[in-house]
């Protein structure tokens, strides 16, 4: 007798982390660790806030399209509430009457929250970095960024691997962190 | 209308305009502030001339002066020039709202007072546009100091 | 409104709501307060400059050939047309004659640029009227001149493809068959377009009769583009002052009568099929030639003024340089047409539900960082 794990574990995905035991009665018993499932499960069902000031918002639409189409990573829904939202997409350059606005959405998404910053003027004010009065030289003078996602603006394809990157980073991390708090991001700056 | 019936024309309402036509593809008309409601009227309203649509406002400011430039079209006979008004006083410009003649004028000014700091009487509703409301100063005058974000050569 | 409130003894108090900077018509970056009483909107007022990237300033740090690459992100779903307006203006300035190749790759450049932004419009049309399934398809289409952009000019949306003089590299050899292609194969998707939403019994509910707009109030208050084709006034620049291969192809101007968001609808349909046509007569004919003409490296415009508008997607985008005779500019204007189009939205909304505020805004087409600069 005995159960045969190898053979239990044929029918369930590669990335599963972790092992299902059937349990004889028609149950299963899945042995993982906190970490690794909180951290699938979030990695997998990240939903956006739709925040798209410029050009790089089309290039975001674009990829929510048919041809790259980002609900198959699990990003199936856009939300225009930060409240249902996981993380902000920050696609387009901000300005200093923005700003504001979008510390004060980054406050009301509920933790945990990430950040990807699309395109150069979202990095570091991209084209309008000289001579201009008033644009704020990056996003990240404002709210603490995950992922920077390179180009003017990126490809579709760009801004997926970026979004991979950040799954990534997601499943690498522990609840042992502790969480950095707002109050700390604006010392450090 | 070409550009010599124009001139006889304006030139009739207004004696004192300065026309000038080298260095643009339009005919300007530069005239003085108080001068400039009542040709702008006239302009709009008169058969010949009929400018119904004002296609483009804005301000250039010079050393010395600031000029108000208006770019007017007649989209019956399609005739366009350029109305011009020079103001000398940098330090205070004040200038007669046209937006009871053409409507979009009221938020194009509304833009030159925030960029440049002309301002315009009668104006409905005079305050900034594009600018947070607490901004000081205006960003486009070319003695516009900003140590940290324009680089000067 | 009178009649209801003589039927009821409730007291209405008009209260002020927030359509903020983040929504999800995203058009961008525009913040609406809402004067409503009850669901009837009484007052609207836009605050723009939530984009507002100071280009106008850059533009007198800059030379122009760097200005060029600044103007593809003012209103970037007709990136080409802007760069062209830049280019022409500079051109008209320093009498250089551009060869026949360059003004026709222009044009077809343009025209392109236009369906592809006409066909962006239409998809967030049907998205902000809840028909999802309008922006897949909207999308959907929209690859395909992407890719025909990707292949010659190396970028998808703000290509920087034209110079002064010129365009920057010779086309790519697949490029006839391609937009051939394209063409035939858009031209069997464009009724669907019609089956989706302009057919549809709802569709016509919400814009039929919705924000009708006067010829006398589109001419006072500077409206340009399809939004005041559809009030049936005649201001298409490409037939009034024609420019690069313009003056050698057939096409009409759209006129409609009724004013109404259909008929602004109905406009940008058939401009699209317009631009099809237009592209179909030009392809085929590609006169060979310099893809340059001869510049300076640096270029210094001589000292005056000088104008220079072109069509893009949403209207009349003019270009106003003054010129000191140096390598930047003294001052750089945009004439946008957004910042006139946006303004009269006041003078349509008023007496009308917020739906039909949305299906209003949806009809003018607007794209914030146009306003802004």
């Amino acid at each position: 007798m005995g159960i045969d794990i190898q053979q239990a574990q044929k029918n369930v995905p590669e990335d599963f982390p972790g092992q299902v035991i059937p349990a004889g009665n028609g149950g299963n018993i899945v042995v993982t660790s906190f970490d690794k499932i909180i951290n699938w499960s979030r990695s997998n069902s990240l939903w956006p806030l739709t925040f798209g000031t410029s050009c790089c918002a089309i290039e975001m639409r674009q990829t929510g399209a048919a041809r790259h189409d980002w609900s198959r990573f699990g990003f199936e829904v856009a939300r225009a509430t930060p409240r249902q939202a996981d993380m902000i997409v920050i696609a387009g350059t901000i300005v200093n009457k923005m700003a504001p606005v979008l510390r004060r959405l980054y406050e009301q998404i509920a933790d945990p929250k990430y950040v990807v910053a699309m395109g150069a003027c979202a990095i570091s004010g991209g084209p309008f970095f000289y001579n201009s009065y008033s644009v704020v030289k990056g996003a990240d003078h404002i709210i603490p960024v995950d992922v920077y996602v390179p180009g003017c603006p990126p490809r579709p394809e760009a801004l997926l691997y970026g979004i991979m990157q950040l799954q990534k980073k997601i499943r690498a991390s522990s609840m042992k962190d502790e969480s950095k708090s707002l109050e700390e991001f604006d010392k450090g700056l | 209308m070409d550009s010599e019936a124009l001139k006889k024309q304006i030139a009739g309402w207004e004696p004192t305009t300065e026309f000038v036509e080298e260095g643009s593809q339009y005919l300007n008309a530069i005239v003085s502030p108080p001068q400039l409601k009542a040709l702008a009227l006239k302009l709009r309203e008169d058969e010949a001339t009929h400018f119904n649509f004002m296609f483009s406002l804005t301000c250039v400011d010079y050393p010395e002066h600031m000029m108000m430039v208006y770019h007017l079209r007649s989209l019956n006979h399609k005739h366009e020039m350029v109305l011009k008004v020079k103001i000398d006083d940098r330090e205070n410009p004040v200038v007669d709202t046209l937006c009871d003649i053409w409507r979009t004028a009221e938020y194009l000014e509304r833009e030159v007072y925030d960029l440049f700091g002309v301002k315009f009487n009668n104006h409905p509703d005079l305050r900034r546009i594009l600018l947070d409301d607490d901004w000081k100063g205006y960003p486009l005058r070319k003695d516009y100091v900003d140590p940290i974000n324009i680089v000067s050569y | 409104m009178e009649a209801v409130k003589e039927k009821s003894d409730l007291k209405t108090q008009e209260y002020f709501v927030n359509m903020g900077p983040q929504h999800p018509s995203t058009h961008g970056v525009l913040r609406l307060v809402l004067g409503l009483d009850g669901e009837i909107i009484t007052k609207v007022e836009p605050h723009i400059g939530y984009i507002h990237r100071s280009i106008e300033k850059m533009c007198e740090h800059d030379n122009y050939r760097q200005i060029v690459h600044l103007t593809d992100r003012m209103d970037y779903l007709s990136s080409h047309m802007n760069n062209e307006a830049v280019c022409l203006a500079v051109e008209n300035a320093l009498e250089i004659e551009v060869s026949d190749r360059v003004k026709v790759i222009r044009t077809i450049f343009s025209e392109l640029t236009r369906l592809a932004s006409h066909q962006l419009w239409w998809g967030v049309m049907g998205m902000d009227l809840g028909a999802l399934t309008a922006f897949l398809y909207g999308f959907r289409d929209r690859e395909m001149i992407n890719d025909i952009f990707e292949e010659t000019c190396g970028a998808r949306l703000t290509m920087n493809y034209n110079v002064p003089g010129g365009v920057m590299f010779d086309l790519h050899p697949n490029f006839q068959q391609r937009v051939k292609d394209f063409v035939i194969h858009f031209k069997s998707k464009l009724p669907e377009y019609d089956l989706l939403l302009s057919d549809n019994v709802i569709f016509r509910e919400r814009t039929v009769g919705v924000g009708t707009l006067s010829k006398e109030d589109v001419i006072s208050y500077g409206i340009t583009g399809p939004t005041a084709r559809g009030s049936g006034v005649s201001c298409d620049i490409r037939k009034l002052h024609p420019y690069s291969a313009y003056d050698r192809v057939e096409f009409k101007e759209i006129l409609m009568e009724d004013g109404d968001s259909f008929s602004r609808y109905k406009a940008r349909i058939l401009e699209m099929w317009e631009s099809l046509h237009i592209i179909e007569q030009l392809i085929d004919n590609i006169p060979e030639g310099d893809i340059q003409a001869p510049t300076k490296a640096l270029i210094k415009l001589p000292k005056g003024e000088f104008f220079q508008s072109v069509e893009t997607a949403r209207g009349e985008l003019g270009v106003y340089i003054v010129s000191e005779g140096g390598k930047s500019p003294y001052r750089m204007k945009f004439r946008s047409p957004g910042f006139s189009n946006l303004f009269v939205l006041e003078h349509m909304a008023k007496g009308s539900k917020i739906a039909d505020l949305v299906a209003m805004m949806s009809t003018i087409d607007l794209v914030v960082p146009d306003i802004d600069r």
